[in-house]
């Protein structure tokens, strides 16, 4: 009996280290810090990796500036046919505007060949259409949506980070398996999916809630029941919409949320209320910019159900409270804030941001 | 001597296997002979069988192949019966309830059908292996303790699984057959309803399952320290007092000022075990029906404190004119 005793010993260490691997291997390396956001004894924190902030950090520089447009000058409509959209500029500031797009969205080795045919002016290709919409859309954002983008606003920038087409977008998933007959639906849920934390929650809460206009709120507002019929399967979604948040953002639920009650506004944070007006951003951007321009891309910038690609908080955000860390780059880019009357010529660009911030600094800030 | 200073069991006998107390006319036979394993042995008794199966225990592992089956083949073939997708997914894949909308009525097999039928197989195993347990007791003289404990634990599952969907008016509220899916309706399910942690009959619950564990730690660690000492011989230490239960009894009167008893602590445990999963059913079955917002009814009863505001005031938005 005893002969067999080293041997079971050296299974049962093995079993052990098996164990602990299989166990540990989802967990994040060490340093964790937190910082408390909320009342002392709330557990209202957040759970914060260094190691992991410095490399979000550096995926989130602002590219250096371009130099101001010089004032004055020749309106551009006077210089180019065709412009629809950017007609209060002068020739400067609308050449600016050009530039920027193609050192933050047009693929390098096309430039300005990936909106344009020789002749400048034409609309042949569908990306020009395209582009001319989303100006529109960022110059909406900044003057219509600052409950959202307060005065930081957005540029092509934020969203593009040098990528034609930005790198967190949606399509309309149905889940409609192959199978059919008498196969178990999943209900829409079920699959592991990045940008709903690999919960087994619905993956597509953008569909029901960014894109329609599906009742988010689904807890009682009396302790009794009061009519209030909403299902777990409806929590399920709105559930999902907000882990989905939570990873577009990397944050914990409680940084908009005392999550001792998520429905309740008193005590919720602040965070909470620009939460709220974006996704109605989202919803309003999806509906009438992304929706509209379906017809104009190629069936290989469509979705599987042949529906365009569509905005959510991580299309912007890119796992950061603030999409860069708040660094306004709008201000350095008059030119995409608004209309912009021609006169107000900026007296000079701001200096980049010191790249030595860190990367937590204003996560707890009040707005 | 026995040495019983270890986390495993030291103490194996062998000897010609046992094969039990005379059983009452019309039972089943127990089938095989028995034989010892020395690995199990180090975990409980190294005496495996004879086994006794009956009427009741192969109708209940019927029943509970058949849910088995129903869960496993619908979970496959929503991953196209792809061997490895399914193993690799296996955590997240689920046989769903039917949808709301559905009520209580019968659904399409692919609508919920299946559910409800692995619901049905489910429950029929898991009374059918009570009613077993039931009558094995009897049958061997023994009380019914075991029963009841077992018992109280399928009065959780039927709270969850279908007398509180249906005082609801729709299966779409029970638990999903899946691993993951089943913890996220749990959190999705405190959420709906303000947030369980206020519902007091889920705070007795917690209570009693980590009370369930800390007894378990105490009495165990006790008997396995007085054991040098004849402690492991519980059931005559009741009666007859040895040095054991009267060193026992004092440490914890040292430690704590208050001892249980050599038969007490078994009584102790049993409720402790026994109240864990039925106050937890009773907060589920009020859950809903009889309360909608648990933190609300916490604030209305005073139960939830009210702390200082650090931020500024948030009002809803929604309630804003020009709301988008």
């Amino acid at each position: 009996m005893s002969g067999n005793e080293p041997m079971i010993h050296r299974v049962s260490a093995w079993t052990l280290l098996l164990a602990g691997a299989i166990t540990m291997g989802g967990c994040e390396r060490p340093p964790v810090e937190t910082l408390q956001g909320g009342y002392r004894g709330l557990g209202m924190e957040q759970v914060i990796n260094p190691r992991l902030d410095a490399i979000k950090a550096a995926k989130n520089q602002l590219p250096a500036p371009i130099p101001p447009a010089a004032a004055g000058g020749p309106p551009a409509t006077s210089v180019y046919k065709n412009i629809q959209v950017l007609t209060d500029l002068n020739v400067a500031e609308f050449s600016r505007v050009m530039l920027a797009i193609t050192q933050w969205v047009a693929p390098p080795d096309q430039s300005c060949n990936y909106c344009h045919t020789s002749d400048l002016s034409s609309d042949a290709r569908y990306t020009k259409v395209v582009a001319r919409r989303m100006l529109q859309m960022v110059r909406h954002i900044n003057s219509d949506w600052k409950t959202h983008v307060s005065n930081t606003g957005v540029t092509c920038y934020t969203c593009h980070r040098g990528n034609a087409v930005p790198q967190n977008v949606w399509f309309t998933d149905s889940g409609q398996s192959a199978e059919t007959g008498l196969i178990a639906g999943n209900a829409g849920k079920n699959k592991p999916a990045p940008a709903i934390g690999l919960t087994a929650l619905p993956y597509d809460p953008f569909t029901r809630f960014l894109l329609q206009d599906a009742n988010i709120r689904v807890i009682s507002k009396d302790a009794l029941p009061d009519g209030n019929r909403s299902s777990i399967k409806q929590t399920d979604s709105t559930y999902a919409l907000m882990i989905s948040i939570s990873q577009s953002l990397g944050v914990n639920c409680d940084f908009c949320h005392n999550t001792r009650s998520f429905a309740m506004w008193d005590g919720s944070t602040p965070k909470r209320t620009t939460a709220w007006y974006g996704i109605r951003l989202a919803r309003d951007l999806n509906n009438n910019y992304m929706v509209p321009l379906t017809e104009h891309f190629p069936p290989q910038r469509l979705g599987i159900l042949g529906d365009v690609a569509k905005i959510n908080c991580a299309t912007c955000h890119q796992g950061v409270f603030k999409p860069l860390y708040g660094e306004s780059m709008a201000k350095d880019y008059p030119e995409l804030l608004g209309p912009m009357h021609t006169v107000a010529s900026p007296a000079g660009g701001s200096p980049p941001a010191a790249a030595s911030r860190p990367a937590t600094a204003g996560l707890l800030a009040q707005p | 001597m026995a040495e019983y200073q270890n986390i495993f069991t030291r103490v194996q006998i062998r000897g010609p296997a046992y094969a039990g107390v005379e059983l009452p006319r019309g039972a089943w036979g127990r089938q095989g002979k028995g034989g010892f394993s020395h690995l199990l042995g180090r975990f409980g008794d190294a005496q495996i069988g004879p086994i006794y199966l009956g009427t009741t225990g192969l109708m209940s592992l019927i029943c509970g192949f058949i849910a088995f089956e129903i869960i496993g083949l619908n979970m496959f073939a929503s991953v196209h019966w792809n061997p490895i997708q399914f193993v690799r997914q296996l955590p997240w894949l689920a046989l769903e309830p039917p949808s709301p909308a559905n009520g209580l009525h019968f659904p399409r097999l692919q609508d919920g059908g299946w559910w409800l039928m692995a619901g049905f197989f489910l429950t029929s195993s898991v009374l059918l292996w009570w009613l077993r347990m039931y009558r094995r007791a009897r049958a061997l003289g023994m009380g019914t303790h075991v029963a009841w404990a077992f018992l109280s634990a399928i009065w959780l599952m039927l709270v969850l699984g279908i007398i509180r969907p249906v005082l609801m008016g729709s299966f779409g509220e029970a638990v999903p057959f899946g691993i993951f899916p089943h913890l996220d309706w749990t959190a999705a399910f405190s959420i709906r309803y303000g947030n369980l942690f206020y519902n007091p009959f889920h705070c007795l619950s917690i209570a009693f399952l980590y009370g369930s564990t800390l007894l378990f730690a105490m009495h165990g660690g006790t008997i396995l320290a007085v054991s040098r000492l004849g402690g492991d011989r519980e059931l005559e230490q009741i009666v007859d007092r040895g040095t054991a239960a009267e060193r026992a009894a004092l440490f914890w009167r040292w430690t704590m000022g208050f001892n249980a008893t050599m038969e007490s602590i078994h009584r102790w445990a049993w409720w402790f075990a026994v109240l864990c999963p039925l106050v937890g059913g009773i907060g589920i079955l009020l859950t809903g029906t009889v309360v909608d917002n648990w933190y609300l009814w916490a604030v209305k009863h005073h139960v939830a404190p009210i702390y200082p505001h650090v931020f500024p005031p948030v009002v809803d938005p929604a309630t804003l004119q020009g709301a988008p």
